[in-house]
């Protein structure tokens, strides 16, 4: 990681073989390339992140093989009906300009036509981000509480320990299609507790439907939680400042919260966050599995369809989550182990 | 402690192993012994063609003749698993190969240069980090087609900033290490150096990440065929076959969504099992 802020042995080192020539415009410089470093680091990295990131996806999608116009052309193109429809999805104009006019669209909103569907990505998005948002967030919170019970209980509790190991070796290699397959046959089939299909409507509905599939969502990572969490809070409770606070007489909650806990944060955050990440990708294959209409299935419709447009947006979307959540990731880093304030040393 | 990785010690690392045979490796290894006999001896025993059924006998349960019954359009579901076995385990492994020599390569030439290098190559791997791996390889078949090769490449690439990065950790502090520094005073080529000396002391990390890659390549490529998106019908493959399963599944034979299911999850929790064991070698080495 090099970003403008420099160790301070890096500083002398630069004004000694300066010979004394000008060291206080130097100095100057350096601190307040120093002062700029979290603008860089939190705001402009990021940016530029996401802008060469969404470059990437939009020359791939347009220089690749195939007629994006193959489908609206239908099976007897002319070369006139071509142009109409070329000149209608600004197609004919050169590539840079054509990603130039997408992203300016983007920021305001508009995330292009879709060819294929005939309609504007973000009138066929929009429907479905709440359903795939809410099948997130219940995994999320499945995978979270989950996660941290099992570690603690794990932890603490002793006897658990070799069955919190077994379940949750076995969990983190389940993948959520199987994990989808094994839950239909016990909960839809044998049991006919839970709905095959769909997501529901209204509230309660809705959380009733999207059980299974949040259950298939969270197990992968719920067991991963619990694995880090575990070997994170293993570590940190047989540190000799833990055996300090407990040879002072403090009661064992305190000592868990004050001085286990907060020290082994560092890891169950970053698999915590990057887990949010992974759920909103993984939404492709549960959506798919249990038949939602969501975000997730629409992006494999699209996938399959050559859609490109609607390709574009949301791995658009998935891609800037992404970098938002590792930048918060970093910076929330920070705040819990000041150790980590030099820049990369959280990676 | 860099004196341990020399040759000398390299017995007593053998009879240490000789002494205690590790019940965990045993298992990972009577896993993966079988898993290869069911992917190249599992179809010659089971007599059947993997993509020819039997239409007389489509969706019937597990019977003498077809240990795990038959699928929708009759074809045993045994040869298929094992037939797709080779699919979905080879496959993931040329990526996780071709990601880590690539990452190996990146992470050489970062730590041995450094300054801008390092901080160029550092910086393209944060840009393909921006992507998760699923991610990447569905934009890859939205680009291709659907298909294996695709999400193949898409994943070895995808995969190399998680393998660079641990690779580049390790090989930056084994650069200015006393026996690499006395590499280049005793005048060898600085090739030599960093491909000779170097490149062994990032091969435990290296080893270490690719096990654990290995399993979630497969889950992932496994995932995509599941969504129909790459090993095309009639081939047999895990995931495929996950996917092709689930209306039997609904109609009370869960066994052609499920034995795959099983495989995959077996196969992955041995390579888990195994990367903490190369874990644990590598901090008794520290």
């Amino acid at each position: 990681m090099a970003t403008p802020t420099l160790p301070a042995g890096t500083v002398t080192s630069t004004d000694d073989r300066a010979g004394g020539g000008p060291p206080s415009s130097g100095r100057a410089l350096l601190a307040s390339a120093r002062r700029l470093a979290p603008l860089w680091r939190w705001v402009l990295l990021p940016l530029l992140t996401m802008l060469i990131a969404s470059a990437v996806v939009f020359f791939a999608l347009a220089l690749a093989p195939g007629d994006p116009l193959a489908q609206a052309l239908g099976s007897h193109p002319t070369a006139e009906s071509r142009a109409l429809l070329e000149a209608k999805y600004g197609l004919d104009r050169p590539l840079v300009v054509q990603y130039l006019s997408w992203l300016s669209g983007v920021l305001h909103g508009d995330f292009g036509t879709s060819i294929v569907q005939k309609a504007s990505v973000w009138s066929l998005i929009a429907p479905r981000i709440s359903v795939t948002l809410s099948l997130v967030a219940y995994a999320g919170v499945l995978v979270v509480v989950g996660g941290l019970a099992s570690a603690t209980l794990g932890t603490m509790v002793k006897p658990l320990g070799p069955l919190v190991t077994v379940v949750s070796a076995i969990g983190v290699a389940v993948p959520a299609y199987v994990a989808a397959s094994v839950l239909s046959l016990l909960f839809v089939i044998q049991l006919g507790w839970f709905p095959a299909l769909g997501a529901g409507d209204g509230l309660g509905d809705r959380l009733y439907h999207l059980t299974l599939p949040a259950i298939a969502l969270a197990i992968g990572w719920g067991s991963y939680l619990s694995q880090v969490g575990r070997a994170a809070l293993r570590e940190e409770s047989d540190r000799e400042h833990v055996e300090t606070a407990r040879a002072r007489g403090l009661s064992a909650g305190t000592v868990f919260r004050r001085h286990v806990l907060r020290n082994a944060a560092v890891p169950i955050v970053t698999v915590s966050a990057l887990a949010v990440a992974a759920l909103v990708v993984g939404a492709t294959v549960v959506e798919t599995a249990f038949g939602i209409d969501g975000l997730g299935s629409f992006f494999v419709t699209a996938v399959s369809n050559k859609d490109y447009a609607s390709v574009e947006a949301v791995s658009l979307l998935l891609v800037v989550l992404f970098v938002l959540l590792t930048t918060a990731l970093d910076a929330v880093h920070t705040l819990l182990d000041p150790r980590l304030r030099t820049p990369g040393a959280s990676r | 402690m860099t004196t341990l990785a020399l040759p000398s010690v390299l017995p007593r690392g053998a009879r240490e192993r000789f002494r205690s045979v590790d019940p965990v490796a045993l298992v990972v290894g009577a896993v993966c012994a079988l898993l290869v006999l069911l992917a190249v001896v599992g179809p010659m025993i089971s007599g059947y063609d993997s993509q020819t059924g039997d239409i007389l006998h489509a969706g019937e349960g597990p019977s003498a003749a077809h240990w795990f019954g038959t699928d929708a359009l009759g074809r045993d579901i045994f040869t298929r698993a094992a037939v797709g076995a080779r699919l979905s385990l080879v496959a993931p492994a040329v990526c996780v190969l071709i990601a880590a020599a690539v990452a190996t390569v990146l992470a050489l030439v970062s730590s041995w240069f450094g300054g801008w290098v390092d901080t160029a190559i550092t910086r393209g791997l944060d840009i393909v980090f921006a992507f998760p791996s699923l991610l990447f390889a569905l934009i890859a078949i939205a680009i291709f087609g659907t298909g294996i090769t695709a999400p193949v490449i898409a994943l070895s690439i995808a995969y190399v900033p998680y393998l660079a990065r641990v690779a580049r950790v390790t090989a930056r502090r084994e650069r200015h290490a006393a026996y690499i520094t006395a590499g280049t005073l005793q005048g060898l080529a600085p090739s030599r150096v960093a491909i000779r000396h170097l490149l062994p002391s990032m091969f435990p990390v290296i080893r270490t990440q690719a096990t654990i890659m290995y399993g979630s390549c497969l889950t992932d490529l496994a995932g995509i065929s599941f969504l129909g998106l790459g090993v095309q019908p009639p081939v047999a493959e895990w995931g495929s076959m996950v996917n092709e399963g689930r209306t039997a599944l609904l109609d009370g034979h869960p066994e052609e969504a499920l034995f795959p299911g099983l495989l995959i999850v077996v196969t992955v929790v041995a390579f888990n099992l195994l990367a903490e064991r190369f874990a644990l070698r590598e901090d008794r080495v520290k």
